[in-house]
């Protein structure tokens, strides 16, 4: 898709004036390369999801159980008195127009259904109709039901639903906005939920997730293959270094259990920040005598179920805790990821402890309690490795980052559900000499997502996601023009894949990175040779000539 | 004509006209007067009260703040103690700054897309919306204030106080009272915003307009019978007094255009608890704003947390033995 559509035609479509007349008239036109494609029956089933079956978007007939619009009603009914949420937030819009403007996917298609409020209206259209008073008392007057702003549940009601609660990445930058804090992510979760009653998951969710139940991970790698996987960067890391760094798995009563998303185990560039893990892990090693364990059954750190249900989410991360009280370990570690880190940060603890066998976490280098984390006991990689650095206990070279120019991209997740903000930023610092924030306005609780997560990663939606990504993109040109930037840290791993396309396709100039990618390069492992490399393989700073 | 306003603005000036004719022509004054008020203020009560009760007996399974500043973590590094609360004290003040001062909506930006050789997205502050926003709601509250001198006998000092500060400009008599100017100059500015800007537009529904006609009509007749028509002042005092005290009495002297703005004013009482209006309470319960963050530091209790199924260790093990073994991976079981 991404060869049809060059970027000039997608900005020349740009236009943020809505087309006449009421958008509750228009009918959902399911367009290619802006959707996902449907679950397979299979991953459905592994999970024991209902409905599982074979079935086609662009189809009219989406093989829906003979009572859906009883189940959606049920669902609805059920959720409002569960989440108070979605009841507060189906009532008290006031549509002052405030998110409107606020959402990567309007900014980049122009889509007045894009519109944070109009995502939102799209299903409170619905609640409105059948669970407010106002409308059933307006519905008794003639030509009343027009004034309510309701509309009763159909088939093209529910494509519109389909169609557009799979265009948002439930990255919460409309509800910094909002005057009520009204989350848009809470309602496309709502209605993901109701998809899934449905059996209308899309594939590139619903595979990872039964990959990820049965296997451990998203991909399904099995822990042969994971540990040969991380096997292979060691063998790589000792090419540059000349250490072997040995990562350990599933190892009983080791200090620490370390989960990271498996994207850092099998995509580039994740697969450098993975390395860049494994040699802080080796330095805490040999330094200090900190023993880290990698676990091939809790081998997922992200979390698809959280873009499924409330309960499929509970499914898959209960491996965390599982896998930490089984190894004995003190407490654990998470890696670099966004929703990984929203589902650790606010929905762990709840969902699946309390985690009473686990010790409050100290950093036994340091001597660090992490008080922000002493119910939950897992503990963010850049505040622990920020928390290292302040104490002086990593000896790093900078000089090894010199020719990345840096800026630095905020997860949705870590920003706006965590407020994980200086953290990153005090480790590129101390990494890196060279650091330009992108615009106030697109950066910290501000920031634009990737347009690619939530489980919208997928190959056949590329167009959404280059136009939900564009404000970011925007933003990175900026800084690469004015500043020579030419790298991007995150600390995502839905970001390190995405924005590379992402970037790819708009600031070609510009390199992904992960944090503790930079960190590896810095490192100076007890023993190394002298590095001529970096973790990419490509020439250091000042070894240019060496190479040739 | 879109009808989206029309409808709406012709039910306001239907109620205004059924008031009118109504006591003018009719001699309906106790059911304008006294009926419909009461009516109304139940409907508020009992309204208002269900609906807040209805959302606070949804549970709050997760604490799920929407973070808008730096988190409290390590030591040295500085929490934004109020934008990302993690202590009561925090989201107290936070939430005054929400419900005083509108702080969410005071960082709106207006974005513009430049298509050019740089094709810039910019993004401005846009502080119309905030400005307008709080004129209204304040103007309306001193405005409502303003009212109780109506209700109450003999009328507090404070009250009187208000009424001065409210009438500092002095342009003729009777003197005037900002708040009231206020509060129809920003329900216009929001009816504008509502009709011009077209994204707005787009997004309203004749819910949205109605509440503004009614206000926009309810300061309108207010303004009229004070500053114009200057209604019998005492009479309508007798008449306010008489519902407040339970002994309704129908003053003579008061003429339909007070009556209008009683049903308007009714009308808005009773509508409220089924409208969007109900923000006003709903901003107190809204749990992206009201929680603190600190979930990972104190476990929060989901109330109807349920058991799911699992795919443990052992079937996982069970699973993959073989491989395990052989790639030499510990296992807890050897077979």
């Amino acid at each position: 898709m991404s060869d049809e559509l060059k970027p000039d035609a997608l900005l020349d479509r740009i236009d943020y004036t809505p087309a006449a007349g009421s958008w509750m008239d228009s009918t959902v036109q399911i367009m290619p390369g802006m959707y996902c494609y449907a679950a397979k029956a299979e991953s459905v089933e592994t999970l024991g999801l209902p409905n599982a079956r074979t079935w086609n978007p662009l189809e009219d007939d989406w093989k829906l159980p003979e009572n859906w619009q009883e189940i959606i009603h049920n669902a609805i009914k059920e959720r409002l008195e569960k989440f108070r949420t979605f009841k507060v937030f189906m009532d008290i819009c006031v549509r002052c127009g405030a998110c409107a403007d606020k959402c990567h996917f309007f900014l980049g298609t122009g889509d007045p259904k894009n519109m944070p409020v109009l995502r939102a209206e799209l299903l409170r259209s619905v609640y409105r109709n059948d669970f407010t008073k106002a409308a059933q008392i307006l519905k008794m007057i003639p030509g009343g039901e027009k004034l309510s702003g309701g509309r009763p549940m159909t088939l093209d009601v529910l494509k519109e639903w389909w169609y557009y609660f799979f265009q948002c990445t439930e990255c919460r930058r409309c509800s910094v906005f909002c005057p009520y804090g009204i989350d848009t992510a809470e309602i496309t979760i709502m209605a993901r939920e109701i998809f899934n009653l449905l059996g209308l998951n899309i594939d590139w969710i619903a595979t990872p997730v039964s990959n990820c139940y049965k296997t451990g991970n998203h991909l399904g790698i099995q822990p042969h293959a994971f540990k040969d996987m991380l096997e292979f960067f060691a063998e790589d890391i000792e090419e540059i270094t000349g250490v072997n760094v040995e990562p350990q798995f599933n190892k009983k009563g080791a200090d620490i259990l370390f989960i990271t998303p498996s994207g850092d185990v099998f995509a580039d560039p994740g697969t450098y920040t993975c390395q860049g893990y494994l040699i802080l892990f080796k330095y805490l090693k040999d330094k200090y005598g900190l023993d880290v364990t990698w676990s091939t059954y809790a081998s997922e750190g992200g979390n698809f179920g959280f873009f499924t249900s409330h309960e499929t989410m509970k499914r898959l991360n209960s491996k965390m805790y599982a896998e930490a009280r089984r190894l004995g370990v003190k407490w654990i570690l998470g890696g670099e990821c966004g929703h990984m880190w929203r589902v650790i940060h606010q929905y762990m603890d709840t969902m699946n402890g309390p985690a009473d066998f686990l010790e409050e976490p100290v950093n036994p280098i340091t001597g660090t309690k992490f008080e922000n984390a002493k119910s939950t006991k897992m503990v963010h990689i850049t505040e622990f490795t920020a928390d290292l650095i302040k104490h002086g206990k990593l000896e790093l070279d900078k000089s090894r980052n010199a020719n990345r120019i840096m800026t630095f991209h905020d997860s949705c997740n870590t920003s706006r559900g965590m407020g994980l903000l200086e953290e990153p930023r005090y480790v590129i610092q101390n990494v890196c000499d060279n650091f330009f924030e992108m615009p106030p306005n697109t950066i910290r609780e501000q920031t634009f997502c990737c347009g690619s997560g939530s489980g919208l990663n997928a190959g056949e939606n590329i167009e959404l996601r280059m136009a939900g990504g564009l404000p970011r993109a925007n933003a990175v040109k900026y800084v690469h023009e004015k500043f020579g930037v030419n790298t991007l840290g995150t600390i995502c791993a839905i970001d390190r894949a995405a924005l590379s396309t992402l970037m790819e396709y708009w600031v070609p100039e510009v390199q992904v990175y992960g944090i503790h990618e930079l960190v590896g390069n810095a490192l100076i492992l007890p023993g190394e040779k002298e590095r001529e490399t970096d973790l990419r393989l490509e020439p250091l700073p000042g070894m240019e000539d060496e190479d040739e | 004509m879109n009808q989206k306003y029309m409808l709406p603005l012709a039910g306001v000036f239907l109620l205004f006209l059924l008031a009118y004719a109504g006591v003018e022509g009719a001699g309906l004054q106790w059911f304008f007067g006294i009926v419909i008020p009461y009516l109304a203020v139940i409907a508020f009560i009992w309204g208002f009260v269900n609906r807040v009760m209805g959302w606070a007996s949804s549970a709050v399974p997760f604490r799920i703040p929407t973070t808008c500043g730096q988190q409290k973590s390590l030591p040295w590094i500085k929490q934004n103690c109020i934008d990302n609360p993690d202590k009561a004290s925090g989201v107290f003040i936070r939430m005054l700054l929400e419900i005083f001062l509108f702080r969410s909506l005071f960082r709106n930006t207006k974005a513009a897309f430049n298509r050019d050789e740089n094709n810039r997205l910019t993004y401005s502050w846009e502080i119309f919306l905030w400005v307008g926003a709080l004129a209204f709601h304040y103007g309306f509250l001193v405005v409502l204030i303003r009212h109780l001198r109506f209700f109450m006998e003999p009328v507090p000092a404070s009250l009187a106080f208000l009424e001065y500060v409210d009438g500092i400009v002095q342009i003729g008599l009777p003197g005037i009272f900002l708040s009231g100017l206020v509060l129809l100059a920003a329900a216009l500015f929001l009816l504008a915003r509502r009709i011009f800007d077209v994204k707005v537009s787009y997004i309203s529904l004749a819910a949205d307009y109605f509440p503004l006609f009614l206000i926009i009509g309810i300061a309108a007749t207010g303004i009229a019978m004070r500053y114009f028509t200057k209604v019998d002042i005492t009479g309508v005092k007798e008449f306010t007094m008489g519902l407040v005290t339970f002994h309704p009495v129908i003053p003579p002297g008061v003429g339909g255009l007070f009556y209008a703005h009683v049903l308007m004013v009714s009308v808005l009482f009773a509508y409220f608890p089924v409208s969007k209006l109900m923000h006003a309470g709903g901003i107190f319960l809204s749990p992206t704003r009201n929680m603190a963050n600190n979930t990972r530091a104190k476990r929060h209790v989901n109330p109807w947390n349920y058991a799911v199924d699992v795919h443990t260790y052992e079937q996982y093990e069970d699973h993959f033995r073989d491989k395990m073994i052989e790639a030499g991976l510990p296992v807890d079981k050897e077979e």
